[in-house]
């Protein structure tokens, strides 16, 4: 288990393979790969026709730079030997996975460096990713692709190095030899922490143009949403399930457990909408599901199905509700990560002290007889969590907004960020003609009233002024 | 010539291309058509947030008539697109200058029959 790791590296010459993890853990990291551009599609949908490729784009950008990142440093921050006394791992140690293309078992019993490095790889990716969905509409690609590296380095690798790199909450850390808390499969390294991090590039850039105002400001395409939140679900069961690390009871409970919390969420959800709204509506269902996905994955491995229904269906509920303070506050996040991400990730770290079933990890939660004890160290890690993501992630989108510049100017906004950012367009609605150029012919010269598309190469375009 | 322009419920368009089909009609242009009159928008929910939409779906069919067959088709048009509530729709007719087949450049009444 992720928070079990062993800071002492084994001897590998003593490791045998283990192929049923091995083989199982191979296709985990498969499917959790396969949950961020099922997050494309998810927040794909949730944005306006003109966005769309833009909004897919932040997530495939993040699978682009994320995974080189962890390959030649992030890794090493995240699950190296520990430096600076626990706060990170060395990133020197093995610099672009040197030393550990062959070696077993440093991470866990039977299993390949390669396959835990691949693994830990795509829950880095999904967490960059999912920060997106908070500053939609609105960014500029390249600074986001500069913002998917120096958050991957200085916010989610340290963190996962705390939590599951042996690091400060790890068995002999400073905090972590005194209180263990239980994050099974990241409820605070992934969804508090790109929660956090997205509340907080939220209100540095500002809100969209129109928000709360412009009528069309909502979904263009619900399809795309059910279609993203199926294949979350589906790579969910990878990133839960394979977060045991092996083949075992353990790894087929914690699947279990992402079954019924997410479908339990899914009602939750949909209760709320009926009776506030009167409606049960695709969306709600889509949502309850992510919610549910959220709150169960620190738990899904601790607890059992009847405490994954009510911790799903009380996170379904809570993040219904949650949605709406954007709109009390101003605070243009977009797609709602932090009420479903930050709040249901809170929820499922909290959960733990209410339903965690006991083990040789835990005395229990409240409702298992073991008190308040599991409480106290889930607060302490969502509370440290919390401030060194707002702290980092401020100083990370402040740098780079104050600097190179992050948000897209009005113009290219209000005209559509597909044509202005990457020169595209999802929908041809209307054929509206023009002139073709095959590649290699000179480029005509530039139209005056266009609006400007960026990028030293790109071509001038017409696009309707709004 | 007269151009019959009729916007209608989208769920009637099949209705009225019968009833136009019945009345020998031979061709129709359709349209996806949003607007208002007295029926106003509808609501929707995202996430809880409540969107009024101003303008709603109908279906516009465009259909070049003979002077004498217009009162006719125009009949037809209103028994099939009527269902009694408000949203019904409208018909107009205008007078039309030249019908021309782009085929055979026949014109007038040869055009449209």
């Amino acid at each position: 288990m992720h928070y079990f790791l062993m800071t002492v590296r084994m001897d590998t010459a003593a490791q045998t393979l283990d192929p049923g993890a091995t083989a199982w853990m191979l296709a985990a990291s498969a499917l959790v790969l396969l949950m961020t551009p099922g997050l494309a599609f998810f927040y794909g949908g949730l944005v306006r026709m003109k966005s769309v490729l833009n909004m897919m784009m932040m997530s495939f950008g993040a699978m682009g730079v994320v995974a080189v990142v962890w390959a030649l440093w992030g890794y090493g921050m995240a699950f190296g030997p520990d430096s600076l006394g626990g706060w990170v791992g060395d990133p020197f140690a093995n610099f672009g996975l040197h030393g550990l293309t062959a070696s077993i078992g440093d991470n866990a019993p039977g299993l390949p460096d390669m396959v835990f490095i691949g693994f830990q790889a795509t829950f880095a990716i999904i967490t960059v990713a999912l920060i997106s969905g908070a500053v939609a509409e609105r960014v500029r690609f390249g600074p986001w692709l500069l913002f998917c590296a120096l958050w991957v380095t200085l916010v989610y690798s340290p963190i996962a190095h705390w939590v599951w790199g042996g690091g400060i909450f790890g068995a002999t850390g400073i905090i972590g030899s005194k209180i263990a808390a239980l994050d099974f499969a990241g409820g605070t390294v992934v969804h508090m922490n790109a929660g956090m991090a997205g509340l907080m590039l939220a209100v540095i850039l500002g809100k969209r143009l129109g928000f709360m105002k412009d009528p069309n400001i909502r979904p263009h395409n619900l399809p795309f949403v059910m279609l993203g939140a199926g294949l979350l679900w589906f790579g969910w069961f990878g990133f839960n399930a394979g977060s045991e690390l092996a083949a075992d009871a353990t790894a087929s409970l914690a699947w279990v457990n992402t079954l019924v919390a997410t479908s339990a969420a899914l009602l939750g959800w949909l209760l709320v909408e009926r009776i506030r709204d009167g409606h049960a509506t695709s969306l709600g269902a889509a949502s309850g599901a992510v919610a549910g996905l959220v709150a169960v994955t620190p738990a899904c491995g601790f607890v059992d199905p009847v405490g994954a229904i009510l911790i799903g269906a009380i996170a379904g509920a809570v993040c219904a509700l949650a949605v709406s303070l954007k709109f009390r506050l101003g605070l243009d996040d977009s797609l709602d990560v932090v009420a479903v991400h930050f709040v249901g990730g809170l929820w499922g770290t909290l959960s733990l002290g209410f339903f965690a079933v006991p083990s040789s990890k835990t005395a229990g939660g409240l409702f298992y007889g073991g008190g308040l004890a599991q409480f106290w160290p889930q607060i302490l890690t969502a509370l440290i969590v919390t401030v060194w993501t707002a702290l980092m992630t401020t100083l990370i989108g402040f740098a780079i907004h104050k600097t190179v510049g992050m948000r897209v100017s009005e113009n290219n906004e209000a005209s559509g960020i597909d044509v202005t950012e990457h020169a595209e367009t999802a929908y041809e609605l209307i054929t509206t003609g023009g002139t073709f150029r095959p590649d290699g012919q000179p480029r005509p010269e530039p139209v005056e009233d266009s609006v400007t598309v960026s990028g030293a190469h790109a071509a001038p375009r017409k696009v309707p002024s709004t | 010539m007269k151009l019959i322009t009729a916007i209608v419920r989208p769920e009637k368009l099949d209705d009225v291309r019968q009833a136009l089909e019945d009345a020998d009609v031979q061709g129709l242009t359709v349209s996806e058509a949003n607007g208002y009159g007295r029926q106003r928008g509808h609501t929707e929910f995202y996430r809880g947030a409540e969107y009024t939409s101003d303008m709603l779906p109908k279906v516009r069919v465009e259909i070049l008539a003979d002077d004498d067959e217009v009162d006719r088709l125009v009949d037809a048009v209103l028994a099939s697109a009527r269902t009694g509530k408000v949203g019904d729709g409208k018909v107009w007719t205008i007078p039309v200058e030249e019908a021309v087949r782009v085929r055979t450049g026949e014109r007038g009444e040869a055009a449209i029959f």
